[in-house]
């Protein structure tokens, strides 16, 4: 890589040039964005593409392909597992994100308003964020296991009986969420801790003045500016939430497990995606798991686009 | 969830209108740092209990009660786990495929950030617009083919595999980009220019040196993720002897799931070192994560 032909940046020539002239004078420039392109050309465009027209086939990797029209889809639609896996996945996604959030909020209000060791703390609520999911699934099996966990010998000193969290639909629903829980609740708050230190300290000190207390200047002053920074970790949790994997994966696939990948117990931890990981890799159904994917993508972008109305929506009065 | 929830109230204390009396307020001061450092402790529990496993017997785990305290097993525990899998592969493959990703998408995400920062040139918008939508398609949907292309190109199995199609991405494009557009002054471009400067002696002399805290974000971030990544290394590495860390904690647990002891031994080799790798960055890492989101 040694581009040497003088390029010139933005604003020296101001002159109308002909654009072809110009886009030959910035060579450079496309060069420098071209790495990016060929990649996503190669591994992004054509692969979604490619995956589209799979979605008409019927392929098991090996021979040709046979095309079938719309009949991957049509059983999608009817595909009593797959609306299984949508339901687990809104079940866990509504019980770890609801909490999560509320959760991120206070630990962010407690953290806005501590000065001392402040630093150290925001590293201490992040740490779970960089744990390796697989790890602290494999972990959460053991925590969670229901003869030797120590969540079910914590709940027998309190005098609460074994819950099965690893041998009930519901238990794993739970599990997984607490996990989610875990990993992201700190990396919300430091989102959240950010959007309130840029509010206006002048907006505090008006409302200080007017005689409101740390409750009040919360619910009207704090949440109604951070709704930006709401929308915003609302949006990429609902993408990652509703596509979540790795979690459930790991959990469902103990020792124990004869069929891995099926989602475990009643498979209540048989998320989206992995359904379709199953079909595609499991079974190697190709054109069917690609139908599949195309559906999550349909369930996640409807899904995000009602939420982004919403919260648009309830902002505009204010503005 | 109550579990995770009880060390922390889910709303601000409430505290009476009229400005407290020191004394109050002391005992105010003392609960919330209270309150905050359970959190942070709740935070590192789940580290410590693996510790906790890892570091005991198989069979002093399954003792009711269960033992709390680290034990002295640990090195015991380490040892089952290079004799039982090929755990060495897996490390090295790990860190070589992190530090390959990290290296690569500093430089070629930087290029184009650059590009596109300080640069006007037919149809940049456009393209810029094309980087942000590339951001919106989730991996599923291009999975089955890459992993057909990986067939033919006789990639299966293979580290370039997890390396080549994670060199570039759209987030850190978009990222630095904005990090160079307050970090990098056009008069110092200019000046470059005037000396003679062209594209790459400006990208080297001038923007690389104002962005190295911008770069030591992304780097952390991409060694993290990658260091991390599950979905796809399970996908394509479907030679059991190279395969990366995380899968191999997943065959780990599969094949030897009752011996607890062991596992989270691997489990804890797996974690540990991008802690202290994390914890080596982690100040700047925290404010500029924020600082991604909030723009």
């Amino acid at each position: 890589m040694t581009l040497t032909a003088s390029t010139v940046p933005a604003g020296v020539h101001t002159s109308v040039r002909s654009r072809r002239r110009r886009a030959v004078r910035a060579w450079p420039a496309y060069v420098a964005i071209a790495p990016f392109f060929i990649l996503f050309l190669s591994f992004g465009l054509y692969p979604t593409i490619y995956s589209l027209v799979l979605s008409f086939q019927k392929w098991n990797g090996l021979g040709s392909p046979e095309w079938v029209g719309l009949d991957n889809y049509v059983r999608l639609a009817t595909d009593d597992t797959f609306w299984l896996s949508v339901r687990n996945t809104f079940v866990i996604f509504a019980i770890s994100t609801i909490p999560m959030m509320l959760l991120a909020l206070a630990v962010a209000a407690m953290l806005n308003n501590a000065v001392r060791y402040s630093t150290a703390l925001r590293i201490a609520y992040f740490v779970p964020n960089i744990t390796s999911v697989v790890a602290m699934a494999i972990l959460f099996g053991a925590i969670f296991g229901e003869s030797f966990g120590l969540m079910n010998a914590f709940l027998n000193a309190v005098g609460i009986p074994d819950f099965r969290w690893l041998s009930t639909p519901l238990g794993l629903q739970l599990t997984i969420s607490i996990l989610i829980t875990y990993q992201w609740t700190g990396y919300n708050a430091i989102i959240f801790l950010a959007g309130m230190q840029s509010i206006d300290s002048e907006v505090y000190e008006a409302a200080k003045v007017d005689g409101a207390g740390p409750v009040r200047t919360f619910f009207s002053i704090t949440l109604p500016l951070l709704r930006p920074t709401l929308i915003f970790v609302l949006i990429v949790s609902t993408i990652t939430g509703l596509q979540s994997f790795t979690e459930a994966q790991v959990l469902t696939s103990g020792p124990s497990t004869t069929n891995p990948n099926s989602g475990g117990a009643g498979q209540g931890g048989l998320t989206m995606v992995l359904y379709f990981y199953q079909q595609a890799f499991s079974h190697n159904k190709f054109g069917y798991g690609a139908s599949i994917a195309w559906g999550i993508f349909l369930i996640v972008l409807v899904f995000v686009i009602i939420s982004w109305r919403y919260s648009v929506k309830r902002e505009d009065p204010t503005r | 969830m109550s579990i995770l929830a009880s060390p922390r109230p889910v709303t601000p204390r409430r505290v009476a209108r009229p400005a407290p009396s020191p004394g109050n307020r002391r005992r105010r001061r003392l609960g919330l740092y209270l309150m905050l450092w359970s959190g942070a402790a709740l935070s590192f529990f789940p580290i410590y209990w693996l510790l906790v496993i890892a570091s005991n017997t198989t069979s002093d785990i399954y003792k009711s009660p269960p033992k709390l305290l680290p034990g002295s097993h640990l090195i015991e525990n380490i040892g089952k786990v290079f004799d039982k899998i090929d755990f060495v592969a897996p490390l090295v493959n790990t860190l070589f495929v992190a530090l390959a990703v990290t290296f690569l998408v500093l430089f070629f995400d930087s290029l184009a950030a650059f590009a596109f920062a300080k640069f006007d040139f037919p149809g940049r918008d456009a393209l810029f617009t094309a980087v942000l939508v590339t951001f919106m398609l989730p991996m599923q949907l291009s999975i089955i083919p890459q992993f057909i292309t990986m067939v033919n190109l006789g990639w299966v199995g293979s580290m370039q595999a997890l390396i080549i199609p994670a060199a570039a991405n759209a987030f850190g494009i978009f990222w630095l980009r904005q990090y160079i557009k307050s970090a990098v002054p056009d008069e110092l471009m200019d000046a470059c220019v005037l000396d003679g400067g062209g594209f790459m002696r400006q990208y080297v002399t001038v923007c690389l040196p104002l962005i190295r805290p911008g770069l030591g974000f992304l780097g952390l971030f991409t060694f993290i993720s990658t260091w991390n990544d599950y979905l796809w290394p399970l996908t394509i590495l479907t030679d059991p002897h190279r395969i990366t860390l995380q899968v191999a904690l997943a065959q780990l647990q599969a094949a030897f799931g009752q011996d607890y002891g062991m596992i989270m031994a691997g489990a804890l080799m797996a974690t540990v070192p991008l802690l202290v790798v994390f914890l080596f960055g982690a100040r700047q890492f925290i404010g500029d994560i924020a600082k991604g989101a909030i723009r």
